[in-house]
């Protein structure tokens, strides 16, 4: 499981390096988001640009590793592409989610704010 | 092109992946929209993984069947599988998840049968034989998710 992150001093930035959060990986991605976001900043947001497939699995997975962040960290989302986001708007997961539609758009949120 | 497309592989999480890059592939190949692919491609993977998970789980595999058939409206999917029956003999009943509670209190699970009874129609289940079979349809358009284009031509 891929994952690239990048930290600023109040964001940071997980970005899915694959194509599919399926159940093939689903539990590797809990996993890496656990080691990645176990210190850091207030803000985390997961770039989802390249990823064109989600299932429940993987649906499942983003929002636990959205919990692993505990009560006062926040889990974005960002980039979503069609086949993820009807996932995420036919579970409602979407009003779950601050869901951004780029990094551009995330660091113009949180950097420095 | 065939009217029926058959795949049998073995029941694990990357033997999935695999048959439904195919099956998607071939839709492609068909010209048909994303509507059709991208839905085709969400119920199939929650219906092929929870055969893997629940019907053979981690310490059986077995062998997954998926035949497709073009009809006028839809397309009917028939999957067979050697694994443990469904609980109580049917379908669970896909409710959607609660999604209102407290962050800490928001499920992890139970979004598949959801998403499946959601845009699949005509779900059927059958135990027979030791086997599981399970047909459903999914139509080429469904309102909501409609575009300016019509059903597909035949």
């Amino acid at each position: 499981m891929n994952l690239e992150s990048s930290e600023t001093s109040d964001l940071q930035i997980v970005a899915v390096k694959e194509a599919r959060i399926d159940a093939a990986v689903a539990i590797r991605f809990k996993d890496r988001m656990r080691e990645l976001t176990a210190t850091g900043a207030p803000h985390v947001v997961l770039d989802l640009g390249e990823v064109d497939f989600m299932d429940s699995s993987g649906l499942g997975a983003i929002v636990a590793a959205m919990k692993q962040l505990g009560a006062t960290r926040r889990l974005d989302l960002a980039a979503l592409r069609p086949n993820v986001e009807k996932v995420f708007r036919l579970t409602r997961m979407d009003s779950v989610f601050t869901i951004h539609d780029d990094i551009a758009q995330a660091h113009a949120i949180y950097a420095d704010g | 092109m065939p009217d029926r497309f058959r795949l049998v592989f073995t029941g694990t999480a990357l033997a999935v992946r695999a048959a439904l890059k195919e099956l998607i592939a071939t839709l492609a190949a068909e010209g048909r929209d994303d509507y059709l692919r991208s839905t085709t491609e969400i119920v199939l993977g929650e219906v092929l993984n929870n055969i893997v998970e629940h019907a053979y789980g981690p310490d059986r595999q077995g062998e997954v069947e998926l035949c497709c058939e073009r009809g006028q409206d839809a397309l009917w999917f028939t999957i067979r599988d050697h694994g443990a029956p469904m609980p109580g003999l049917c379908l669970p009943p896909g409710r959607p998840a609660p999604v209102d509670g407290a962050r800490q209190d928001l499920p992890e699970g139970g979004f598949g049968w959801f998403l499946v009874h959601r845009l699949a129609d005509d779900l059927e289940y059958c135990r027979d034989a030791g086997c599981n079979r399970l047909r459903f349809a999914i139509p080429y358009r469904r309102n909501p998710e409609m575009n300016a284009r019509g059903p597909v031509a035949e």
